[in-house]
């Protein structure tokens, strides 16, 4: 049962072969079993799910269901939940009840979805491995030696370890889509503005973006369904309407224009990764896609950018977290600087204060211009590569993450080398674009993802384009070893 | 030396919008402390700004009044620094692209020629909490309700050159502000306060000294005399061969002086950039154009009509456009008095404004209304009552005994006007006064008044004052 998609979930609970009770209690029973080797979730609700699960299964009855009704799902610890612990995988935040719903937390309750309980995930945000939370590593289930990748972390090792259906993440460098590569799954990072990015603790608010990671591309068009819209509370998301994204999903793909940047080929690729990412395109042009090959000539400029722009914002996100009026407070302060200094130096992990440093510092006076501004203009230019090649070209493809899960402890000394692990994601979100990676195979036994790049708002395509994929081929449905 | 005093003016306005200009939690002044400051106000983890057009829209009105540009694009920045009352770490405000830009205000002056004062910016931004320091027995308390609340930062150009000046110019946008209805004025509850930037340099000097600036003044006496404590302290400063520090300085009302608050060396780093949950506000010419069109008449037009339509003198109408209700009473009290425009003008800028002041009331407590006043004053012009008697009639007005006809009726106060009554009057004086009636004769004209005195003492002060004069004059020539 726990190697089921939700679509399938939806169907069973539908035909009432299980009731949404069962269902919950059944993944509860599951991640209180198992997840003491994981750490995937920081906080498990049973009585809430419960409680919601009751209701699904009243809304079942009374034919009032959609397809995610009484479907247990996972949620980041990123998201406001009213009442419920919500983290943000710090120790700042370890004390700190939300006293309201994120958006996108309202609208899987309003949709009838049980929430299982809170995911782990790097500090804010702030990593790609899962290593940075403040509730310890999170275990890649494929090889719990190894990292599950980053920020969502603990949102991909709950849904790879059958301790969730579907969960939510939130990808700013590519923290939805190189967890969903390293463990396997399928992840969506919509355009910039699609979903409410409303009580969803910000890292960098220009770049921030949820999204689904599921087991297959249908699962993530039917959340994407769900989390996708305009809120009038969120100035930055966009009033279009939304389309039902599972209806382009069997689109022939025939006569498809994939484009492969030389830049995404040239170096730095694992070569096992390789191999299987031009297996995978192998697969597209058998079923008449057209390759085209295309330059993004600015994309060694984006991780440089990312790491001005990202920590310049989140400098200024986390001021906020003060010790004054919520989370973390230090013991017997001194004085109000003692306050802030202590407050902040104690509850904050190495790599928020790292990357808190290099923000104010690319934000002072004598040095905006140097490096925040230049960064926005280096900015610009990533986004015109794209917008240039979106005029060739349908989609573009290449790999999620330069290579397959790394060790734990691995790269945590080494803050430069673990944040070329976004290299080929956080263009992607400097430019505002959708980005999905799809399980595209195995190197040394450990899965491979392939990138998918959309055009704006060109959700439907991509999700077409993966479901055709997981039409032609069954990596989506390989599980770690010992589950189902 | 002759110094010559350089002063700009950054004032702030709160514009009167019902809710916050970023979420929306109430603005009203004076609830319990933290009563009126939601999850956006108080910076909670995940909240998001979400802009007031109101304010929007005000801070173009503003821009309009003042002839400036309207930027058809501005952006919201993040001021960052750390003080307890300000939630999130930053305030939201505008730096480089501002809502309002190349302003000006033509002020009066003592001489009664006029200057203008250039405005650089107004620009929208969010006010900070307030930090509460007594009551806590050492610690301090956080009151958030103003956390949020719309302002409108209105940066002048360093144009003005006298205390005197700066007060011109700080009570013209007082009232423009409150014109425009986008304010309202509320100096005790910090509505509407100002930071003066004051240097001097020698008289001549094209370059300019090292300004100070005074923070936080809240009335118009404290500015004049913050200023000019401040230009005292300066010259006292470069003349004893000192040199002024560019700082930021607090004005003391109590004992009349600025104190030092900080300097530029500990003046802190903002960081500023723009706010990446905020959009640029954007406004078309044809939305401005719009706005420019449904803007109301304001002061300066409103006394170039007073002065054309209703033959006021300059003064009279400078004094009654000052403030928008006062223009709103007198404009009223014409309506109905059916006209009497200067009688209207001279009972309002006399009577009226004495018995406010003697009652520290404004004219929005006034205890006579202009339909009062316009009543009494119509009777004074049908020569009902004389304007002596009318004094009388103000003040039971003003006591809350009735119109001015049921006062005039209770009380007898009608003049009398029986040409007949008042010559037989007349009659009885002349005939009980031979000695003075000789002395008019022999030309002594003085005695006249005499007779008139008399004729109203036995009138009770009713006879129509002209009938009196007229009649004395035919009777004593004799």
């Amino acid at each position: 049962m726990f190697e089921k998609t939700l679509s399938q979930l939806a169907t069973d609970l539908k035909n009432k072969t299980i009731s949404s009770v069962e269902l919950t209690q059944a993944y509860l029973y599951r991640i209180q079993e198992q997840d003491s080797i994981y750490n995937s979730y920081i906080t498990v609700t049973p009585e809430l799910a419960l409680e919601q699960a009751k209701q699904a299964d009243m809304k079942i009855a009374a034919g009032e269901a959609n397809p995610l009704t009484g479907i247990p799902i996972a949620q980041k610890d990123i998201f406001c939940t009213n009442g419920v612990k919500t983290s943000c995988g710090s120790k700042m935040l370890d004390n700190f009840i939300a006293p309201y719903d994120a958006t996108v937390i309202n609208k899987f309750n309003s949709a009838g979805a049980v929430m299982l309980g809170k995911t782990n995930m790097d500090e804010f945000a702030m990593g790609s491995s899962n290593e940075t939370s403040f509730y310890g590593a999170v275990k890649n289930p494929w090889n719990i030696k190894t990292v599950p990748g980053g920020s969502s972390g603990g949102s991909a090792a709950a849904v790879a370890a059958q301790l969730a259906p579907a969960a939510t993440g939130t990808d700013t460098g590519g923290s939805i889509r190189q967890p969903a590569s390293l463990c396997n799954l399928t992840g969506l990072k919509p355009t910039y503005g699609r979903v409410s990015r409303y009580g969803m603790i910000a890292f960098a608010s220009s770049l921030d973006q949820a999204g689904p990671m599921t087991k297959t591309a249908e699962d993530a068009a039917l959340m994407l369904n769900i989390m996708a819209g305009f809120d009038e509370k969120d100035s930055t998301s966009v009033n279009r309407s939304v389309p039902d994204y599972t209806t382009d999903l069997n689109q022939d793909i025939a006569g498809l224009k994939i484009g492969l940047p030389k830049e995404f080929f040239e170096k730095g690729m694992d070569p096992e990764v390789a191999k299987n990412i031009e297996a995978a395109i192998d697969v597209y042009k058998k079923a008449g896609a057209e390759i085209v090959e295309i330059s993004l000539p600015n994309s060694s400029l984006s991780v440089p950018a990312y790491y001005v722009v990202a920590p310049a914002e989140c400098s200024s996100n986390l001021s906020r977290f003060d010790g004054v009026r919520f989370g973390y407070r230090c013991e017997n302060p001194k004085d109000l600087e003692d306050l802030y200094k202590r407050s902040r130096g104690e509850a904050f992990g190495p790599e928020v204060k790292r990357r808190i440093m290099i923000g104010a510092y690319a934000l002072s006076a004598g040095y905006y211009d140097a490096y925040y501004k230049k960064a926005q203009q280096i900015r610009h230019l990533i986004s015109d590569d794209f917008v240039n090649a979106f005029k060739k070209v349908d989609v573009i493809m290449g790999p999620t993450a330069p290579s397959t899960a790394f060790n734990i402890g691995e790269k945590t000394d080494d803050p430069v080398t673990m944040y070329l692990s976004d290299i080929y994601t956080i263009a992607v979100n400097l430019a505002g674009l959708p980005g999905m990676s799809i399980p595209a195979g195995f190197a040394n036994n450990m899965p491979v993802g392939l990138q998918i790049i959309g055009n704006y708002f060109d959700e439907s395509r991509l999700l077409n384009v993966a479901h055709q994929y997981q039409q032609l081929t069954d990596w989506h449905t390989k599980s770690p070893e010992g589950m189902a | 030396m002759e110094w010559e005093v350089v002063i700009g003016l950054e004032i702030h306005a709160q514009l009167a919008t019902k809710s916050k200009i970023f979420s929306g939690a109430s603005t009203a002044y004076g609830a319990e402390p933290n009563t009126q400051a939601c999850a956006v106000d108080l910076g909670f983890p995940g909240v998001l700004p979400v802009v007031n057009h109101d304010a929007v829209i005000m801070g173009a009105k503003f821009g309009l009044a003042v002839g400036a540009k309207v930027a058809n694009r501005s952006v919201f920045d993040r001021k960052n620094y750390f003080y307890p009352d300000l939630p999130k770490g930053y305030q939201i405000s505008q730096l480089h692209h501002p809502i309002v830009e190349h302003g000006k205000m033509e002020i009066e002056l003592e001489d009664g020629s006029s200057k203008v004062i250039g405005i650089t910016r107004a620009h929208l931004e969010e006010d900070a909490g307030k930090s509460l320091h007594e009551d806590f027995e050492g610690m301090t308390g956080i009151d958030l309700n103003r956390a949020g609340t719309p302002l409108l930062e209105i940066v002048s150009e360093p144009d003005i050159r006298s205390a005197k000046e700066a007060v011109a110019y700080m009570r013209k946008i007082h009232s423009l502000v409150q014109y425009l209805e986008i304010c309202d004025g509320n100096m005790q509850e910090g509505s509407f306060r100002c930071d003066a930037n004051v240097s001097i340099r020698p008289k001549g000097q094209q370059e300019f000294g090292t300004r100070a600036e005074i923070k936080n003044i809240n009335s118009f006496r404290f500015v004049e005399k913050a200023i000019n404590h401040e230009v005292a302290r300066q010259i006292e400063l470069i003349e004893d061969g000192g040199e002024v520090v560019q700082e930021t300085r607090l004005y003391d009302a109590d004992k009349d002086e600025t104190r030092s608050m900080r300097s530029k060396e500990e003046a802190n780093d903002y960081r500023y950039f723009p706010d990446p949950d905020l959009l640029p506000v954007e406004l078309d010419e044809e939305f401005i154009q719009s706005l420019k069109v449904s803007l109301p008449e304001l002061p300066d037009q409103k006394k170039h009509r007073f002065i054309s339509d209703y033959g006021l003198k300059s003064y009279d109408a400078e004094v009654l456009t000052a403030q928008k209700s006062l223009s709103d009473f007198f404009e009223a009290t014409v309506k109905a008095a059916g006209g009497e425009a200067k009688l209207c003008a001279n009972w309002i800028q006399g009577e009226l404004i004495a018995a406010l002041n003697k009652n520290a009331m404004d004219i929005s407590e006034s205890q006579v209304t202009p339909e009062l006043l316009g009543g009494m004053i119509s009777r004074i012009a049908d020569n009902t009552i004389s304007g002596k008697i009318a004094k009388s009639v103000f003040e039971a007005m003003w006591n809350g005994e009735g119109t001015a006809d049921e006062i005039i009726e209770s009380k007898g106060l009608k003049q009398v006007t029986d040409t007949g009554l008042i010559e037989k009057v007349i009659d009885e004086i002349i005939a009980n006064n031979p000695a003075q009636v000789e002395q008019y004769r022999s030309g002594k004209d003085k005695v006249f008044g005499f007779f008139v005195g008399q004729t109203m003492k036995a009138t009770q002060g009713k006879a129509n004052p002209q009938q009196v004069n007229q009649i004395l004059k035919d009777k004593l020539k004799g």
